[in-house]
């Protein structure tokens, strides 16, 4: 038995790595007694895949991992178990069988929505917002992306499915490509729209939160607990 | 609320070491507590959290209703200069509010390259760094640990030490204060408080004298009701007392990251350069069914994937196959690994290690500390070439073809002989695994062999406490002896070599038998920069130099000077349980090579019997 598990991660475990959150949850799999199944050989491993990296500093309401179970086992009982290990702001979500033919979380995830605000508690800069429409326009947005060893420029606007602010323009939200091939981080879009508008960009200004993941299911793009 | 700034975690490197929040901490309600303990570790965070004892003393201190226990690391040396410049007092990782709004700050002193790190953690606190400075309203700063058998250099910075171990007298000293505290509480009148319990050293009430020759004359108590010597405290039965259910489990990667248990406190050996075998005396066991229902307890409140035995010599704990099997079992059943300490090689641990580890992958650990029969005897290492080379033997015949071997430099009455023994005793177990496995078997490669020496410094209680250490100059043409006898061997290829840092080493020695005329010193070195001594990227030898240069500090007086046999030491005023003339006994045997039986074997009148406990009582 296959399960999907989505977590949200809020707060002070925000500047916990994705390599530590890794060992956090085999961890919490032991303390919760979840039946989670070995691989065989010398030194066994939990059955356990993650859908996405999130960035130290970024919080989320959807975050997934998949884990295969040694035994049938309810998937409301195995969501109580792990939220009684849990420590403050990690909690479980939501916890969902996957068909045996299922893709892993990681290879499955197609994109993500964020949302994107100021650590000042400020609104975004009017001429950002009053941008937005004219940097949507264009028909590429060209970025620079260092990689380990070369610069590249890439355009990101195929990859930007939609994005806004919100009323009271304390929120940006953006839907973006996040398959492996094309991620793009919620972060670069903010820098883009900042570097069209010729408005200077710190990283640290801004407090970004994963709202939730998505995988392609028969052609439409669906949260990867509705697969 | 954090408090450091998102701004500041965001730049800092592994900002989880500074949030608090792990699995197993402790958040209580600070409004029901009387007293609030800041137990510090002075190095990095994964570094402390790696250490037992305090595992033990926060689980101890925050069973109690009255007080709630918060932990304190060092900020490593990229978050040091932002706390500075920002003015960000050093706070507690559980609460995160500032040390110096704490009643106690408990310092664990595990190592004399910490000294910076305590003064960093006290200016960073905001608290004055020296103990004659402090008012009412500062913490009660504390130490413990191996370090204050002699806390001497650092005897200005503390109100008073722990001599012993933790876990007998905490109680009444949170009693006492709570009592000091509830009228007009003068700190200098509680500390003449707690100078009367057993096992409270209190520095500042007690005046030094010297020699003309700049050796100690005598220790004077300030105060009649203080005592003469302080003996220290031990835990009389290891099975009924406290020991955490739940220890916290890091989010990061920390050094230790596994269910430690520890079986038992002391050794029977008598290593004569060893401090932890003098000063954890006597032996005392604890019992095997209680660790073994402690390790399952461990292992499913903390999630861990390995567990771990501690103590200074396991092969020597009685029940120890018994344990071992009872961990086997249940660790398969668990998917738990089980990562055993050095133990003697014998058919037992053989056939242990075959079962718990990948050959391939594991070598196997001999401590032999000298090259030669003479020089073993010398420092009352009971182990013989026989018995090296017969677990080589052995160890060979299972399939492992790694080896480690540890050795140190620089011991009493050395000789070329003794450092080019080492070379000789390498390459013989070379020889032996090429004797021992014919070429087709040798499926895992060919045996390599890794020869470590670090360099003999002179502790505190110890026979050598009298012994000159070595200059730095002898430190590294003895390396330079040992490579060179290394390569002159037939089986030289097989062999790798490494050596310890001789700088940090003269640095430790001074600061191991120093005196209380050092703390200026300690105090000069790290006004100047020095922090992290412990770290090799980070120590900073010039800026040592130049501190003593700048006190007046002769460093060959604390170093390599030979002490008389009468000389009064600055640790003379703690007690161990070890006596003077049970250690200048092991001396002279030292100088004549003769070794003296361990424990089970024979009782050799150390002066651990007043305690009345353990293997000195039931053998």
């Amino acid at each position: 038995m296959k399960v999907r598990i989505k977590f949200s991660k809020h707060g002070a475990v925000r500047y916990i790595g994705h390599l530590d959150i890794m060992r956090y949850f085999q961890k919490s799999m032991r303390k919760s007694g979840v039946d989670i199944a070995y691989s065989t050989g010398y030194s066994p491993h939990q059955i356990m895949s993650f859908a996405q990296p999130l960035g130290v500093g970024m919080e989320s309401d959807g975050e997934y991992l998949d884990i295969e179970m040694a035994s049938e086992e309810n998937c409301e009982d195995i969501r109580r178990k792990l939220n009684s290990v849990m420590v403050p702001g990690i909690v479980i979500e939501n916890v969902v069988a996957l068909p045996d033919d299922a893709g892993n979380a990681m290879a499955s995830v197609a994109a993500a929505r964020y949302k994107i605000s100021l650590k000042s508690g400020d609104c975004f800069n009017l001429a950002l917002i009053d941008a937005l429409s004219g940097f949507l326009d264009q028909n590429e947005i060209f970025i620079t992306k260092e990689t380990k060893k070369n610069t590249l420029i890439v355009d990101i606007k195929p990859g930007i499915y939609e994005a806004s602010f919100d009323e009271s323009g304390l929120f940006f939200t953006c839907f973006l490509d996040a398959s492996s091939g094309g991620n793009i981080k919620a972060i670069t879009v903010i820098k883009a729209l900042c570097d069209y508008c010729k408005i200077e960009f710190k990283p640290l200004d801004y407090m970004v939160c994963r709202l939730d993941t998505y995988a392609n299911k028969d052609g439409a793009l669906v949260p990867l607990d509705k697969v | 609320m954090l408090a450091l700034s998102d701004e500041i975690l965001m730049t800092i490197d592994k900002p989880a070491r500074y949030i608090g929040n792990e699995i197993n901490s402790v958040v209580k309600d600070k409004s029901k507590i009387d007293i609030r303990f800041a137990m510090c570790f002075p190095d990095v965070y994964e570094i402390g959290m790696s250490h037992l004892g305090l595992q033990i003393l926060y689980d101890m201190f925050n069973k109690f209703d009255d007080v709630w226990c918060e932990r304190v690391f060092s900020p490593w040396i990229d978050l040091d200069p932002i706390m500075r410049r920002d003015n960000i007092p050093l706070f507690a990782l559980e609460s995160q509010e500032p040390v110096k709004d704490f009643d106690f700050l408990g310092i664990t002193i595990q190592y004399e390259m910490c000294y910076t790190n305590i003064l960093q953690i006290l200016d960073l606190s905001k608290i004055p760094l020296k103990s004659s400075d402090r008012g009412n309203d500062d913490p009660i700063v504390v130490g413990g640990g191996p370090c204050t058998y002699n806390p001497e250099p650092i005897a200005d910075f503390f109100d008073f030490f722990y001599i012993g171990e933790g876990e007998t007298k905490y109680r009444e000293i949170f009693d006492l204060y709570k009592k000091h505290r509830a009228g007009n509480f003068d700190r200098k009148q509680f500390l003449i408080e707690v100078a009367k319990i057993d096992g409270m050293y209190v520095p500042s009430l007690y005046k030094v004298e010297y020699n003309e020759d700049g050796t100690v004359k005598s220790y004077i108590p300030k105060n009649l009701s203080v005592p003469k010597t302080v003996k220290k405290e031990i835990v009389k039965d290891l099975t009924d007392t406290y020991y955490p259910d739940a220890p916290i489990v890091p989010f990061i990667k920390v050094t230790q990251d596994r269910v430690v248990l520890e079986i038992q406190r002391g050794c029977i050996r008598g290593c004569r350069f060893c401090q932890a075998g003098q000063i954890y005396r006597p032996v005392r066991e604890r019992d095997v069914e209680f660790l073994k229902k402690q390790a399952v307890k461990m292992l499913e409140n903390t999630g861990h994937e390995e567990i771990s035995l501690s103590s200074l010599s396991s092969s020597d704990y009685s029940k120890l196959e018994e344990l071992v099997n009872f961990l086997i079992e249940e660790c398969n059943q668990r998917k738990i690994n089980i990562s055993l300490p050095s133990l003697r090689i014998d058919n037992f641990s053989v056939d242990v290690m075959s079962k718990v580890q990948d050959i391939k992958k594991s070598s196997l650990t001999f401590a032999p500390e000298a090259g030669t029969q003479r020089m073993r005897n010398v420092i009352n290492k009971g182990l013989t070439e026989e018995d090296i080379l017969n677990g080589a033997h052995l160890a060979f015949e299972n399939g492992w073809s790694k080896v480690k071997l540890y050795f140190m430099l620089g011991l009493p009455g050395e000789t070329k002989e003794d450092v080019e023994g080492i070379g000789v005793l390498a390459d013989k177990i070379a020889r032996e695994f090429f004797d021992t496995v014919p070429k087709e078997e040798r499926k895992n490669g060919p045996v390599q062999i890794t020869v470590s020496t670090s360099f003999f410094i002179p502790k505190p209680f110890t026979p050598f406490q009298w012994a000159p250490q070595n200059t730095r100059e002898q430190f590294i043409e003895k390396a330079y002896t040992c490579r060179s006898s290394i390569m002159s061997m037939l089986n030289q290829k097989r062999i790798k070599y490494n050596w310890h840092e001789t700088d940090v080493s003269v640095l430790e020695g001074i600061m191991a038998r120093g005196d209380r005329r050092l703390s200026e010193s300690i105090l000069t070195a790290y006004e100047n920069g020095a922090l992290y001594d412990a770290w090799s990227d980070t120590y900073k030898h010039d800026v040592w130099l130049d501190a003593f240069e700048k006190n007046n500090v002769d460093i060959d007086f604390y170093t390599t000077r030979e002490r008389s046999i009468d000389e009064v030491f600055p640790w003379d005023v703690i007690d161990c349980g070890v006596s003077k003339n049970f250690l200048k006994r092991e001396y002279e045997r030292s100088k004549e090579g003769v070794v003296t039986p361990n424990c089970k074997l024979n009782c050799n009148g150390c002066g651990a019997g007043s305690f009345g406990v353990g293997i000195c009582v039931n053998r």
